[in-house]
């Protein structure tokens, strides 16, 4: 048996050449556009055809408002929780918990069923109505992610001691929240933003049984009807998870740095 | 010795209901429960009651009596087969995911190696874990589909033609190396915390007392994360096992696993029974379902040493 | 012949030497302690001596066997942690069978050696608890049989007392003496507690710095110390300046009051050093070193009363024992205190 250290480095050797020869393989293919030559043609023809500028600016709104509609439902309800109803946080954690078991696919089937023109709420009747559920929907899917995130936020300052000492000094609600709650989770819920902003962009089951022309059926479509170009919307949806895992991780290190000062 | 009586069993306190003035009590209730009222109405609405709503379809006829005959529907090869290959794929690489995650993770965080390679690695994990879906299939077609970056190495610099050996990316085999690449980051993220929160205490004590390090693993280390590593699995289970998008654009259609076919069911065609559907559905929440109660039930057994 | 022996032991971590050129050697079934502050390598040594860490030179030899080059699971030694170690996932009886299942001994002798020792510890009925049912002194006591229950040829005990309450600590490094006593193990004893160490200890090791001060018995320690770091650091200790006015009678003035100590002195300024034990309130005989102080703080301790007092610049402390017929001395008396020039050390600079 070799030393522990050998082995360590024979497996992050082995880990790494999993992880980065896709990536290599994905980048190297998108240049190969134009026979005989490495050129970003692929990337032009994407970024220059309509169909993609508009798929993804779709996509981008109804994650904004997917994130707006995640942090008005979940930091509310997980500060509340964690202040007056300790007792119903493991129901709230279950809940928050669900979209991890079942299936998204199970979840869209139920809405196209249950708010179908014929039912008692007609999402799916108009454009705007299926946009709504579609932004529903993402939040049910980011919702064990903004919750976790918003709730670790949460647990690191200590709310009901917070809160009962801004009362005791004679601060309002609005005071409190603002003030107090708000500056101290904002790392939290930026963390959560970009966690579903990521989640969001490239999502498929839900736009295409939706029939929403988002990201993520429009670069299925390329997949099914080009070569190289695929490979470059997976760059560029590499690129984008990247550049939002790196702001989460500097909201978090903004964020400790803060409390270190504190 | 004095602190011998310490350990002896307290008696179970006393549940007391305190006698309150009941009308304060009524109002404060409403008030604070109106509190999560947004968040209980956002989850009926747009994840329970859809669940639910799948749930009684699969039991009922069109006109909405009560049936077994859906489920019975399940029992066609069409359905069965699908249903046995999600489940072989989602065990697989949720098991390849927690077996190379750990390997990773414990190389990173008790391997010795330098600190810096801890966080990177935890930094990739987290953006790995969410390049999931159609791009992550995009990157395996352009790595090791027929024209794929090593394909083409593997042909023209060492004489391996891949298609030859058998390989084939929309395969069984594909999908499970493909599912992996977003598996094993997940475990990772997960277990990385668990491992730190393993003492290096207990490996020293282990260690002195005559253990090697393969025994300390096996005698103390993988049981105090027995817990961790069940509900990991779990989890990735059902990752896996619900995964469309992944698969969609790396096989087509081609690959029959249940999402596929649901989806497939979804858009009106094959199946040509739409409470079929309903039971495919239904099959799958209690498919993972199954595989999280597992997990409970072994993780109470496990845990009988934390309070 | 030493039955442990360490010898020209160092340790660097990168530049920083936390071990120099320590030697030591232990007999037989003796209690050895390593006092000193924390980071003065004590640690360090007893995690080379068990094998976690590889010293940069020197050799350590139990029974005449250099162990240096040994993994930590082929010493033989027992260890008992800070943190109580306790597998968590084993129960008491299993983790003191440890150490035995991996030695591959048979389930009933097993059984019954974990019965032995945990009725030895004081805790017999306890083997099918879980460690997180169990107090911190229980645990340590559990991680103690644990250690012995493989026969160790040396036992090392890494301040296994400092997580617990004040009273279970001294119950507890009671009985590990008591044991130690019977099982006559050799034992190296870490602490940063002086009290601890003078109090169970055949020889001390005082630490600082990576380099050992002084080694001795307790009472050698505490009466002795060979350098001003030992005097200061063990016990309570009084500092008196004084001047040196007659070199070679070793005749100094403190304050107005001129004594000779009997012993030859360096010129120039001198520090005395002496026990709150050693000043007496009043004149007595055979003290003649007496000077005039003011009482401060009274510190009421039970059968020893701790009087702060100042002479001029000098603060002392001093203990009186307690007696009934005689009320202690109130804040603000003045009061005479006297000394035996053979109770002062003089500390080198």
């Amino acid at each position: 048996m070799g030393s522990p250290r050998f082995w360590s480095w024979a497996a992050l050797v082995a880990g790494l050449l999993y992880f980065f020869l896709p990536l290599v393989g994905m980048f190297e293919f998108s240049l190969r556009a134009r026979r005989g030559e490495y050129s970003f043609q692929a990337y032009t023809n994407v970024l220059s055809d309509p169909q993609f500028r508009e798929t993804f600016m779709y996509s981008v709104v109804v994650a904004l408002f997917t994130i707006v509609l995640g942090v008005l439902i979940v930091a509310p309800t997980a500060f509340w929780v964690r202040l007056k109803l300790p007792k119903l946080r493991p129901v709230i954690e279950f809940i928050t918990l669900l979209p991890l078991v079942i299936p998204p696919i199970v979840i869209v089937f139920g809405y196209i069923r249950l708010y179908n023109t014929s039912s008692w709420l007609p999402l799916t009747g108009t454009a705007m109505g299926t946009n709504i559920l579609l932004t529903f929907g993402y939040s049910v899917l980011a919702l064990p992610y903004m919750y976790r995130a918003v709730d670790t936020g949460l647990r690191t300052i200590d709310v009901a001691t917070l809160t009962e000492a801004a009362q005791s000094m004679g601060a309002s609600w609005f005071t409190i929240i603002t003030k107090l709650i708000l500056p101290n989770i904002l790392s939290a819920i930026l963390s959560g933003a970009f966690l579903t902003f990521a989640i969001v962009i490239g999502e498929y089951v839900f736009a295409a049984l939706l029939n929403r022309p988002g990201f993520g059926p429009y670069m299925v479509w390329m997949g099914g009807n080009k070569a190289y170009e695929p490979a470059a919307l997976a760059v560029i949806a590499f690129g984008i998870t990247w550049a939002c895992m790196g702001v989460i991780q500097l909201a978090t290190r903004l964020s400790k740095h803060n409390r270190v000062q504190r | 010795m004095t602190d011998a009586t310490l350990a002896a069993p307290a008696p179970e306190p006393v549940e007391v209901q305190a006698p309150r003035p009941r009308p304060s009590r009524a109002a404060a209730l409403p008030l604070k429960w109106l509190g999560v009222a947004p968040f209980m109405l956002f989850a009926l609405l747009f994840l329970i009651m859809p669940t639910i709503h799948i749930v009684l379809g699969a039991f009922q006829t069109p006109e909405g009596a009560f049936t077994l005959r859906n489920l019975q529907g399940l029992a066609v090869p069409q359905v069965v087969r699908p249903f046995m290959l999600s489940i072989k794929i989602s065990v697989l690489t949720a098991g390849l995911g927690c077996l190379f995650g750990l390997i990773l993770a414990a190389a990173v965080t008790k391997g010795g190696l330098p600190g810096w390679i801890r966080d990177a690695m935890l930094t990739f994990s987290g953006v790995a874990s969410n390049f999931a879906g159609v791009p992550l299939a995009f990157a395996f077609i352009a790595t090791l589909g027929r024209l794929g970056l090593v394909t083409v190495i593997l042909k023209e610099v060492f004489g391996i033609n891949l298609a030859a050996t058998g390989f084939n990316l929309i395969s069984f085999l594909g999908l499970t190396l493909t599912y992996l690449y977003f598996q094993i980051p997940l475990m990772i993220l997960i277990i990385t915390p668990a491992l730190d929160g393993l003492k290096r205490e207990w490996r020293e004590a282990a260690e002195i007392l005559g253990a090697s390090g393969s025994q300390y693993w096996r005698m103390v280390a993988l049981p105090v994360l027995w817990p961790s590593l069940l509900g990991t699995f779990a989890l990735l289970f059902a990752n896996s096992f619900g995964a469309v998008a992944t698969a969609m654009a790396l096989t087509g259609s081609s690959l029959s696993i249940v999402p596929i076919i649901l989806f497939a069911q979804i858009r009106g065609d094959v199946l040509q029974d739409p409470h079929l559907g309903y039971a495919i559905a239904f099959g799958m929440i209690v498919i993972t379902g199954i595989a999280n109660l597992v997990y409970i039930v072994l993780r109470t057994r496990a845990e009988k040493w934390i309070k | 012949m030493a039955f442990l022996k360490i010898e020209h032991l160092e340790k660097s971590f990168g530049s920083t030497r936390v071990v120099k050129d320590f030697d030591l050697e232990i007999q037989k079934g003796e209690f050895i302690s390593l006092l000193g502050p924390s980071g003065c390598g004590k640690t360090t040594v007893l995690r080379m001596v068990a094998g976690f860490e590889t010293p940069s030179s020197g050799a350590i030899v139990i029974d005449d066997k250099d162990v240096v080059a040994l993994r930590p699971n082929q010493r033989n030694i027992g260890m008992v942690f800070q943190a109580y170690a306790l597998f968590p996932n084993l129960t008491v009886g299993e983790n003191v069978a440890f150490g035995l299942k991996i030695k591959g001994v048979g389930k009933d002798e097993r059984e019954a050696r974990v019965k032995e020792m945990l009725t030895m510890i004081g805790l017999p009925d306890l083997g099918n608890r879980y460690p997180f049912q169990l107090s911190g002194g229980q645990q340590q006591r559990v991680a103690l049989a644990r250690a012995l229950a493989i026969q160790p040829h040396v036992l090392l005990l890494d301040e296994p007392l400092s997580a617990l309450d004040a009273k279970i600590r001294v119950s507890l490094r009671t009985q590990i003496r008591e044991i130690q006593r019977e099982l006559q193990i050799t034992t190296i004893f870490v602490t940063h507690d002086q009290e601890e160490a003078l109090s169970i200890s055949d020889r001390i090791v005082v630490m600082n710095g990576g380099v050992a001060e002084q080694v001795g018995a307790p009472f050698e320690i505490y009466n002795r110390p060979a350098t001003r770091f030992v005097a200061q650091f063990v016990g309570t200790l009084n500092l008196i300046e004084a001047d040196v006015i007659a070199p070679e009678s070793g005749t100094v003035r403190i304050g107005t009051t001129e004594i000779s100590l009997g012993r030859p002195l360096k010129p120039g300024r001198v520090t005395l050093a002496c026990r709150p034990e050693a000043v007496s309130l009043g004149l007595a005989e055979g003290r003649p070193l007496v000077l005039h102080a003011e009482i401060g703080e009274v510190h009421f301790l039970g059968a020893v009363i701790r009087v702060q007092a100042r002479a001029g610049r000098t603060q002392l402390s001093l203990d009186t024992f307690n007696r009934p017929d005689t009320p202690p001395p109130a804040a603000g008396d003045k009061v005479q205190v006297s000394i035996s020039p053979a109770d002062l050390l003089v500390l080198e600079a």
